[in-house]
C-alpha cells in the first residue's frame, strides 16, 4: 500500500494510542476497584457515591463526556477563578476514557467480588492476617482472576473509544487518518490502514489476554486437566 | 507485627487454663442462638462438642475467635482477656485490631470446607500466614512449611494446588496451615462432614496425633466413635445451652440429661 509520505504519522498516531489506552487502563482499573469497593462498603454514604458515579458515567455518551471534560473543565476554572487555563487534550483524553472505564470495571470487580468464596477470608482473618494483608494476599490475586475476562473485553473496547479523542485534536491514529485523507484525497487508502492498524492491536491484545488468563488461572487450570 | 511463638518469653503459666469463655451469649436479631455458655479447657484438654444441627455449636466455636461476634460474655487464653466493647447494635466488637489479631493467631481454625486458597501452592498456602504475622523470612516459612506438610503425609505435594487435591488431602493441608501458626487452642468446626466417608479417616488421624502430642483441642463433630477416643470432656449443647458435660466414659453410658440419651441412642 502506497502511503503517499504519511506512514510516519500513522505510526505516531499509534504510538499516541497506545499511550492513551494504557494510562486510561491504570486509571480506570484503579476507579474500578475503588469503585466496586465503595459499592459494597458497610458505610452507606460510601455505597450512595458509588452507585452514583456508576449510574452517571454508564448513562453518558463517552464522546460528551470527552467533550464535557475538554471544553467544561476550562469554562469552569474560568468562572470560578477568573483566569482561562486550557487543558491539554491528552489528559482530557484519560481523563474521560478512565472515567468512563472505571465505572463498567467497577461492575465486572463488583461481580468478582461477589463470587469470592467467603470462607476464604475468613481463613485468613483466622489466622491473624489484617484486613489490608486479606486483601493484598487472598483477595486481589483471586479478583484479578475472576475479573479478568471482563476487563480484558473492556480493554478492546477502551482501545477503540480512543478513537473519540480525535474531536479534541489530539493526533491518535483516527485524526492521522483523516488528515492524510485530506491532504492526499485518498481516504479509502488511510481508514483502510487505520483500520488495519486497529484490527493488528486488538489481535496482539487478544493473545496478551489469553496468555494473562491462563496464568492468572493457575491451580485452576490444572485442576481441572 | 506479632512476635512469633518461639521468640516470645514463656510467660505463661502452665496452671492457668488454655482457654476460658464465661456466660457467652449470640444473637441473630431477636433470635439467641448461644444463651450463655461457659467452658474451660486446661492445657492439653480435648473438648468435643457434639449436638443436633441448630443447637450453636459450630456458632459457639465461630465466636471464639470472633467470626461471629458475641453480644456477651468474655474470652481468656491463657489468662490474657480479649478487651471487647459493645457496638451500636449491642454486639461486641473488638476492642483492639492487633490484640484480635494475635488472639486469632493463637487460636487455630479448622473450617468444614477447608478454604485453602487456590491461587498458592500447598506450601504457599501454609506458609503465608508466618511471613505475613510474623514476619518470618518466605524461605524460613517455607522449609518450615514443608515439615508440617510431611507431618499431615503430604510433603511431595508441596508445589500442587489446593484443587488438584481430594477433599481429605485439603483438610490435612488446612490442618498444616494452622499449625505454622503454633497456636495455643485448636478449633475444629466439623472437620470431617465434607468429606467422603473414605477419606475421613485420614483426617481423623491427623487429629489424633495432635491429640497425642498433648494439644488443647476443642472439636466440633459428628464423629462419635472418635469422640468417645480421643476427648478429655464430651459437651453436648441444646439450643444454645451446655446440657450435658463430662468425660467420655460417662457421656456415652451414663448421661445425666435426657436429651443426651436421645441424641446418642439415634447416633450410635
Amino acid at each position: 500500500m502506497d502511503l503517499h509520505g504519511f506512514g510516519h504519522l500513522l505510526l505516531a498516531g499509534t504510538w499516541v494510542t497506545l499511550k492513551l489506552a494504557f494510562v486510561s487502563l491504570v486509571f480506570g482499573l484503579l476507579l474500578g476497584l475503588l469503585g466496586a469497593l465503595a459499592k459494597r462498603s458497610s458505610f452507606f454514604p460510601l455505597r450512595w457515591v458509588g452507585n452514583l458515579y456508576t449510574t452517571l458515567m454508564r448513562g453518558l455518551p463517552e464522546l460528551l463526556l470527552v467533550l464535557l471534560i475538554y471544553f467544561g473543565t476550562s469554562q469552569l476554572l474560568e468562572l470560578t477563578f477568573g483566569v482561562y487555563v486550557e487543558i491539554s487534550a491528552f489528559a482530557a483524553g484519560v481523563a474521560a476514557l478512565s472515567i468512563a472505564f472505571g465505572a463498567y470495571a467497577t461492575e465486572v470487580f463488583r461481580a468478582a467480588l461477589q463470587e469470592l468464596p467467603k470462607g476464604q477470608v475468613e481463613a485468613a482473618q483466622a489466622l491473624g492476617l489484617s484486613p489490608w494483608q486479606t486483601f493484598w494476599h487472598v483477595m486481589l490475586p483471586q479478583l484479578w482472576r475472576l475479573a479478568l475476562p471482563g476487563l480484558g473485553n473492556l480493554f478492546l473496547v477502551l482501545l477503540k473509544d480512543t478513537a473519540l479523542v480525535s474531536v479534541i485534536g489530539l493526533e491518535d491514529i483516527m485524526r492521522q487518518a483523516y488528515v492524510a485523507s485530506g491532504y492526499t484525497k485518498l481516504p479509502f487508502t488511510f481508514y483502510l490502514a487505520a483500520a488495519g492498524i486497529y484490527l493488528t492491536l486488538t489481535i496482539v491484545f487478544m493473545q496478551l489476554l489469553g496468555w494473562l488468563e491462563k496464568r492468572a488461572g493457575r491451580g485452576h487450570l490444572e485442576a481441572s486437566r | 507485627m506479632i512476635p512469633a511463638p518461639e521468640l516470645q518469653k514463656n510467660s505463661q503459666d502452665d496452671s492457668l487454663p488454655a482457654l476460658q469463655v464465661d456466660d457467652l451469649h449470640k444473637r441473630y436479631g431477636q433470635h439467641e442462638v448461644l444463651k450463655g455458655i461457659s467452658l474451660t479447657a486446661n492445657q492439653g484438654d480435648v473438648i468435643s462438642i457434639l449436638g443436633s444441627s441448630g443447637s450453636g455449636k459450630s456458632t459457639l466455636l465461630r465466636c471464639l475467635n470472633l467470626l461471629e461476634k458475641p453480644y456477651r460474655g468474655s474470652i481468656h487464653l491463657a489468662g490474657e482477656q480479649l478487651a471487647m466493647k459493645a457496638n451500636r447494635d449491642g454486639e461486641l466488637q473488638p476492642a483492639s485490631r492487633r490484640q484480635l489479631e494475635s488472639f486469632r493467631a493463637r487460636m487455630g481454625f479448622v473450617f468444614q470446607n477447608f478454604n485453602l486458597w487456590p491461587h498458592l501452592t500447598l506450601q504457599d498456602n501454609v506458609a503465608l500466614a508466618p511471613t505475613q504475622v510474623f514476619g518470618k523470612s518466605k524461605k524460613q516459612a517455607r522449609e518450615e512449611a514443608v515439615a508440617l506438610l510431611d507431618k499431615v503425609g503430604l510433603a511431595d505435594k508441596r508445589l500442587a494446588y489446593p484443587l488438584q487435591l481430594s477433599g481429605g488431602q485439603q483438610q490435612r493441608v488446612a490442618i498444616a496451615r494452622t499449625l505454622a501458626m503454633e497456636p495455643e487452642v485448636l478449633l475444629f468446626d466439623e472437620p470431617t462432614s465434607a468429606l467422603d466417608p473414605e477419606l475421613v479417616n485420614e483426617v481423623l488421624g491427623v487429629m489424633r496425633k495432635l491429640a497425642d502430642e498433648g494439644r488443647t483441642m476443642l472439636i466440633v463433630t459428628h464423629e462419635m466413635r472418635f469422640a468417645r477416643d480421643v476427648s478429655s470432656q464430651v459437651m453436648f449443647l441444646h439450643q444454645g445451652q451446655v446440657e450435658e458435660l463430662s468425660p467420655p466414659d460417662v457421656f456415652f453410658t451414663n448421661p445425666a440429661s435426657t436429651r443426651c440419651r436421645e441424641f446418642l441412642s439415634s447416633h450410635l
